[in-house]
């Protein structure tokens, strides 16, 4: 086979895990699938018929007869239709950061929130819960505040003119922990008032609140960025080789780290400041990919978009449907992610080799 | 210099060159001082130097990884630091050593990686990179690993495959940061002899070691580093003199001259009597 002259076919097959059209066919379809899904799946009986007319009448403006009830509209429309949006580019954006920081963190465990977006924003937010502020400027303080604690780990790991991911790592616990102490002396002084549950139910997560209005805000940042990670997703394999290495390769590691970090950054910030933190999702999709499509960034960051998305439909489906009461979609997220990280780490021992 | 000058033009720009360089962190401990050096095109440099005494940093600033702190270094006669990170990794390629990665990357993707200089932040690399890293690979006699987890090979192929990577990046010149450490003796040799080969096809090479019969088994120009500085740099038959491997490490050194069928082999012995 080596002997052929078109060395191209012939060195393909030798990168490594084989890339189906099988297996992308059904990590492309299946978010789509479930999304649908999604939009039918309720408390409130709506048939999948309907489900499809009441949207070709309001995309389309298509005509047909309302054969259904105004209220079974505006479900569809504005309940179940934006949150099925925001579940699925939360978990779409979370994953890729994922995937991105664990390459440029050169480490397999590192989650999206490393750099304290989640302890910066959860501040943000309980401190606008406790000003009584209204819900848009609780989200503008969760975003301004993650952005904020990102912002303060990257200057406080900068030394001389390097920003070595190790002190990165290291100062990002120190800001996490620093807003943590914060948060908490708002916890405790929130104690008693009603706005404490507010908080917590807050923390937990949840994509039950998200309206028409929050994807228009949010969905411009994420989707920015998630092609900004997307462009940049073979570099992100040279910088997992090491700074020095990738800089021996031309790589202007200072640079594209900092991109990384802002793409990163403006995707869970704006994510936690809609929904709260939803833990678990940018470790466990890029690991559960890794074994699909193996390390690549060039296909791993497309595989965690498509699978990210679907996991989080799925996830905040049960959210909906378990119980009689909406269950947090941070808790599910944690339920099911730990066991099944614990159960990857065991099956790689670890490691990826 | 005999045979092996086979650059015609005598005042031809050297590769890279050390002018009045000196190196010092925090502007206090000056690991070097007033080196000049001159790497010109198709020679082979070997420094060699005790532990500590900045030949590996030597080299990290001839390719710009480090800053040079004192007097300038010239890449094509040109100053180092005038060059972008992508020009100087298409113009010096250095050979680390070798250590397993986060990500279990296959052999070929790793090699793939040195195309890196000539893609555009926001490029993949086409079928063209991947046939050329394959190319490289067979060239070197390690297509039979491309496939297989860069974290799974021995030591001498991740050598082996580092070396790939660097020829991928098509440089005037590569450097060598003590090719053969912890590999054994066969790796030891292979990698040598690859060494050996990208030499006599006229790659410009600069390698530090800690084994003295690199310098007359590869070497045309050979540096000896000391405490401050070059002690004596020449051809091999000019500078490893039992007197001054003596001077430089710091112990008695005997050469010992191994003459079999035709190979001229030099050895070195510690003496302590």
């Amino acid at each position: 086979m080596s002997k052929t002259n078109s060395a191209p076919d012939v060195a393909l097959p030798a990168l490594g895990q084989k890339q189906s059209p099988v297996k992308w066919a059904i990590m492309i379809a299946l978010p789509l699938v479930v999304f649908f899904v999604s939009l039918f799946l309720g408390r409130y009986d709506v048939s999948a018929g309907e489900v499809v007319k009441i949207f070709a009448n309001w995309i389309f403006d298509a005509g047909y007869p309302q054969t259904w009830t105004d209220s079974a509209q505006k479900v569809i429309i504005q309940v179940r239709f934006p949150r099925a949006v925001m579940a699925a580019f939360v978990g779409a954006g979370l994953s890729m950061s994922g995937a991105a920081f664990q390459g440029m963190f050169q480490n397999p465990l590192v989650s999206p929130f490393i750099l304290g977006v989640s302890a910066g924003a959860s501040f943000g937010a309980a401190l606008g819960l406790v000003l009584s502020l209204p819900y848009v400027a609780v989200q503008g303080m969760a975003f301004v505040f993650g952005m904020l604690a990102v912002a303060i780990t990257y200057f406080m790991a900068r030394i001389y003119k390097t920003t070595p991911v190790l002190m990165l790592v290291l100062s990002g616990t120190v800001v996490s922990a620093f807003f943590q102490a914060l948060l908490s002396i708002i916890k405790f002084t929130a104690e008693g008032d009603e706005k404490l549950p507010a908080i917590t139910f807050w923390l937990m997560g949840s994509l039950g609140s998200v309206g028409l209005q929050d994807l228009l805000i949010s969905l411009i940042p994420i989707v920015g960025s998630c092609i900004g990670l997307m462009v940049l997703r073979w570099r992100i394999n040279l910088l997992s080789m090491g700074d020095r290495e990738a800089r021996s390769l031309g790589v202007n590691t200072q640079q594209t780290n900092l991109m990384i970090i802002i793409f990163s950054t403006v995707i869970t910030s704006t994510a936690v400041s809609i929904c709260g933190i939803i833990g678990w999702v940018g470790q466990v999709i890029p690991h559960f990919c890794r074994m699909i499509v193996g390390p690549d960034h060039k296909v791993l960051i497309p595989a965690t978009m498509f699978v990210g998305a679907t996991y989080i439909l799925i996830v905040d489906n049960l959210c909906r449907l378990l119980s009689a009461s909406e269950i947090p979609l941070g808790i599910l997220t944690a339920i099911i992610g730990a066991p099944v990280f614990a159960y990857l780490l065991r099956k790689t021992k670890g490691g990826w080799n | 210099m005999t045979e092996t000058m086979q650059s015609p033009a005598t005042n031809a720009i050297p590769k890279i060159e050390v002018v009045g360089g000196s190196f010092s962190y925090n502007r206090k401990a000056t690991i070097w001082d007033g080196i000049n050096l001159q790497v010109n095109e198709g020679e082979c440099v070997c420094l060699l130097g005790a532990n500590g005494c900045g030949k590996t940093t030597l080299l990290h600033c001839m390719c710009g990884a480090h800053p040079i702190t004192g007097g300038q270094v010239l890449v094509n006669g040109r100053n180092i630091q005038e060059y972008s990170i992508t020009e100087l990794a298409q113009t010096v390629g250095i050979v680390y050593q070798d250590h397993t990665v986060s990500f279990p990357y296959t052999s070929l993707e790793v090699v793939r990686m040195g195309r890196a200089p000539y893609l555009g932040m926001f490029e993949t690399p086409s079928q063209e990179d991947t046939a050329l890293a394959y190319e490289v690979m067979k060239e070197l006699g390690i297509e039979d690993i491309a496939g297989t987890s860069y974290n799974k090979i021995s030591g001498g192929q991740r050598q082996l495959v580092l070396i790939a990577r660097t020829l991928c990046q098509q440089p005037q010149v590569i450097l060598f940061d003590e090719p053969t450490s912890h590999l054994d003796f066969k790796n030891q040799a292979i990698v040598m002899k690859t060494l050996q080969r990208l030499s006599e096809k006229g790659m410009t090479i600069v390698m530090t070691s800690h084994f003295p019969s690199h310098a007359w088994q590869v070497g045309t120009k050979v540096v000896l580093m000391g405490r401050k500085g070059v002690l004596y740099q020449g051809t091999p038959e000019e500078v490893m003199t039992e007197d001054n491997l003596s001077d430089m490490y710091g112990v008695r050194v005997r050469i010992v001259n191994k003459q079999t069928e035709g190979s001229k082999a030099f050895f070195c012995e510690p003496r302590f009597d």
